[in-house]
């Protein structure tokens, strides 16, 4: 007996009095209770944090500044031939159409006496973003018969005069800014005091495509959704059947030997293979190798698939798992077979489970983008896809991507617009995980 | 040639069937790849030609001049892209792979010259600048006494005397980039000439004199490793927020890069020349590189558009000096109208001299 000697200290120890080995253990208690606290809170604070940053910079990427004014559209410039065909019209460039507006702004301020102050024609033409030609010119040639009429125009504003309003750009910077001057700044708020310019609410940043450089006002997010939608149209119709077929053999009936051991390993470990191994595959095999298109949405959700079957394989097999024999037992029981007992009742009890699975590697893939670089998906485009199935070929964005491009533009405006598509890529990941948790909530059941 | 599917899994079962349903269709969109100092350039061509032609807009895509180079010379088909942008001239390595894998015919436009520039924060203090400064600032050994010695400077008086007491550090462009190679040797090599050190470095090699001036040359571009100079291998938003987050450093920029972000940076001037689109079209301003792109003949009326795009990219309204492309940061070639003749003729580039 080693504590012999200690012993006598316990003896006719208070019950209500602590003594001291129970307070260095109470303590120790709270210490750890303490620890576990600051470790939430560090990981709480980390989070808002990050989301008060992202929304700090990225909300106001949902509203954008614009210029209205009424616009005549002289036939006589527009379609010289008189006929209103588009083909012929076509010859009219926007450098063409940004003549035009110039005057027709020029005629605005006038007719609403607005000081000009010291500024040039070109100045104050390059208050407008240079969108708005293209703008109008698309808007005519698909409906030539507003040729002739005065109809009103909302152009974006230039990217600094937007910043001026959302306080980004101040009188102070623009004296130091090479892309706009405080005199044009002047003339804007004379603009918006005479209710020229204004902010609004810009459906655009969802439904544009990606602009250069010269105009990250009319940057949109189209491409990128249009893209992303299509990969993940892809990796549901491919990792949803291969997923839940192969999970089904692996667990309902294949042998246990050492081969299905083996496969099993490899799918948990290519779980955990990093994302961009599976580009290097894609761009090896699919484009290479097959001669798939560069940048198409269906090289994408094919890479995605891969990345995406060893997650729902793992999870559907979870959920099959869970499934209590006795299900199994007393369909065979009654004289069901085994494809019966599966397709019957077992695979419909384990749904609930496939589908949560099926969704939150949907979710993971929605937010990758290492393995889409390889494959050409980070390239500006411009143009939308077309429908499917033809659409998969053609080149398109991705969401994560187009915000990694964003942040290595030049202008200072295009950090709201990456916030901007961050934030709409949470939005699309926390309804794909909200719609996991309602899933299970709803359907999940317990024996 | 791309080999047959082989439906030896069941995705590739799926695949096949996916495939089959859908209609094989030529590429008609350009596919561009590349530099991306190059990249802004080229979108800004890129959406302006989509708006105003028939085509759908190019694609563009960034990566690298060397990548971009070597994608080019894939070799011929729809499968590989058209035009190749480069902020370096092509190598023979390029050539030799183009060679092997079928490319001959390769065109090389130069479409204007990019202003590399030295700046810092707003509220840093003014210097100006010669290479000879940059060259002790950050050289591994410099001249003292008429002796090398290694470089122990921390703090630019101890540069150039005229300068205020403000601690060295210095962002600068990754060996991967072209940038760097200007950097090398517009600034570093001739900076390393003026100091004498250039001199030291080929008396102190035995051998004849292509032997020197090979040594001395890479002697010159030795940089100390002691944290004063920082590569950067990102882009130049990487630059800006490092410069941002180390106020006392100055970093090196593209000027296109610069004019769009100048109501936080301040340029420097080098041998008293302020960096900007006239004084580099004038080479007046030393740091400056020319920037092209690589067509692929073999795609000219093969891939619809493509020779209207490379028209238009050298228009005068488009790279002339008026241009979007100038208004952006651009240095216009003064030469633009040898390079429209060069493109009206579809004139494949010469053996590289070297």
């Amino acid at each position: 007996m080693t504590d012999t000697t200690a012993a006598p200290a316990f003896r006719g120890a208070s019950l209500t009095e602590p003594d001291a080995r129970t307070r260095r253990r109470n303590a120790a208690e709270r210490r750890f209770r303490l620890l576990g606290v600051g470790a939430v809170a560090i990981g709480l604070v980390a989070l808002v944090i990050l989301l008060g940053s992202i929304l700090n910079n990225g909300l106001s990427a949902f509203r954008q500044t614009y210029i209205t004014f009424p616009i005549t559209l002289d036939a006589a410039v527009l379609d010289k031939q008189g006929n209103r065909n588009p083909e012929e019209m076509k010859k009219v460039t926007t450098i063409g159409y940004g003549k035009l507006m110039q005057q027709a702004l020029l005629d605005a301020l006038d007719e609403q006496g607005i000081d000009k102050g010291d500024l040039t024609d070109k100045e104050i033409m390059a208050l407008l973003s240079k969108e708005a030609p293209a703008d109008l010119r698309d808007a005519v040639l698909a409906d030539p018969s507003v040729v002739g009429q005065t109809i009103p125009v909302n152009a974006f504003a230039t990217s600094r005069l937007d910043g001026y309003l959302k306080g980004r750009v101040t009188m102070e910077s623009a004296t130091r800014d090479a892309n706009i001057s405080p005199e044009q700044l002047q003339l804007a708020d004379r603009m918006e005091a005479a209710g020229l310019i204004e902010k609004r609410l810009n459906w655009g940043f969802l439904t544009r495509p990606d602009a250069s450089e010269l105009r990250p006002e009319a940057a949109g997010l189209g491409v990128a959704i249009l893209g992303s939608a299509y990969m993940m149209i892809v990796v549901l119709v491919l990792s949803l059947p291969i997923g839940v077929a192969a999970s089904i053999y692996l667990e309902e009936l294949a042998p246990k030997n050492r081969w299905t051991d083996l496969i099993e390993i490899n799918i948990a470990n290519l779980a955990a293979v990093p994302s961009i191994v599976f580009g290097i595959l894609a761009l090896a095999l699919f484009i290479n190798t097959w001669g798939l298109p560069q940048s198409a949405p269906l090289v994408g959700g094919l890479v995605l698939t891969l990345m995406t079957l060893p997650t729902i394989i793992i999870a559907t097999r979870a959920s099959l798992k869970a499934v209590p024999p006795s299900i199994r037992d007393a369909a065979l029981g009654v004289g069901a077979s085994k494809m019966q007992a599966i397709f019957h009742h077992v695979l419909p009890l384990a749904m609930p489970g496939i589908l949560t699975g099926t969704i939150l590697g949907l979710a993971r893939a929605l937010g990758e983008s290492a393995p889409l670089l390889l494959i050409g998906m980070v390239a500006f485009v411009r143009d939308f896809p077309g429908a499917p199935p033809q659409g998969l070929l053609d080149p398109a964005s991705a969401l994560p991507v187009q915000v990694y491009t964003w942040t290595q533009r030049a202008d200072p405006a295009f950090v709201e617009r990456a916030s901007g598509a961050i934030i709409v890529l949470l939005v699309f990941l926390l309804t794909m995980n909200a719609l996991a948790i309602i899933l299970r909530r709803r359907f999940e059941r317990r024996w | 040639m791309p080999a047959r599917p082989i439906p030896a899994v069941l995705p590739a079962a799926f695949l096949t069937a996916m495939l089959a349903a859908l209609p094989a269709a030529a590429r008609d969109n350009i596919q561009i790849s590349g530099s991306s100092t190059v990249l802004p350039y080229a979108t800004i061509v890129a959406e302006l030609f989509g708006e105003n032609f028939d085509h759908p807009t190019p694609v563009v895509e960034g990566g690298g001049s060397g990548a971009g180079r070597k994608k080019l010379c894939e070799g011929v088909g729809e499968g590989t892209i058209d035009i190749a942008n480069s902020s370096s001239r092509i190598k023979q390595s390029d050539i030799d792979l183009c060679t092997a894998n079928g490319v001959t015919g390769v065109m090389e436009v130069r479409f204007g010259y990019d202003g590399i520039v030295f700046a810092a924060l707003r509220d840093q203090p003014d210097f100006a600048f010669t290479p000879a400064d940059w060259f002790r600032a950050l050289s591994a050994r410099v001249v003292r006494d008429g002796a090398l010695a290694p470089n122990t400077a921390r703090s630019w008086d101890e540069v150039n005397p005229a300068f205020p007491r403000h601690e060295i550090l210095a962002f600068i462009p990754g060996t991967k980039h072209g940038t760097r190679e200007v950097f090398d040797h517009n600034v570093l090599l001739a900076g390393c000439k003026e100091t004498g050190a250039y001199d030291l470095y080929a008396d102190a090699v035995q051998g004849d004199d292509d032997a020197k001036k090979k040594e001395a040359e890479t002697r010159c571009l030795d940089l100390r490793t002691d944290g004063v100079a920082v590569d950067i291998d990102g882009d130049y938003t990487e630059t800006l927020a490092r410069v941002r987050a180390n106020p006392a450093g100055i970093g090196v920029f593209g000027l296109s890069f610069y004019q769009s972000n100048t109501d936080r940076l301040r340029v420097y001037t080098m041998n008293g020349v302020v960096p900007s689109v006239d004084s580099i079209a004038s080479g007046e301003y030393p740091v400056s590189r020319p920037l092209f792109f690589y067509v692929k003949l073999a795609h000219m009326g093969v891939i619809p558009g493509l020779r209207d795009y490379v028209t238009f990219f050298l228009s005068d309204e488009v790279a002339g000096p008026d241009g979007p492309l100038a208004d952006y940061g651009l240095v216009p070639d003064p030469k633009l109208h040898e390079t429209q003749a060069l493109v009206a003729a579809e004139r494949p580039m010469e053996p590289l001299s070297q």
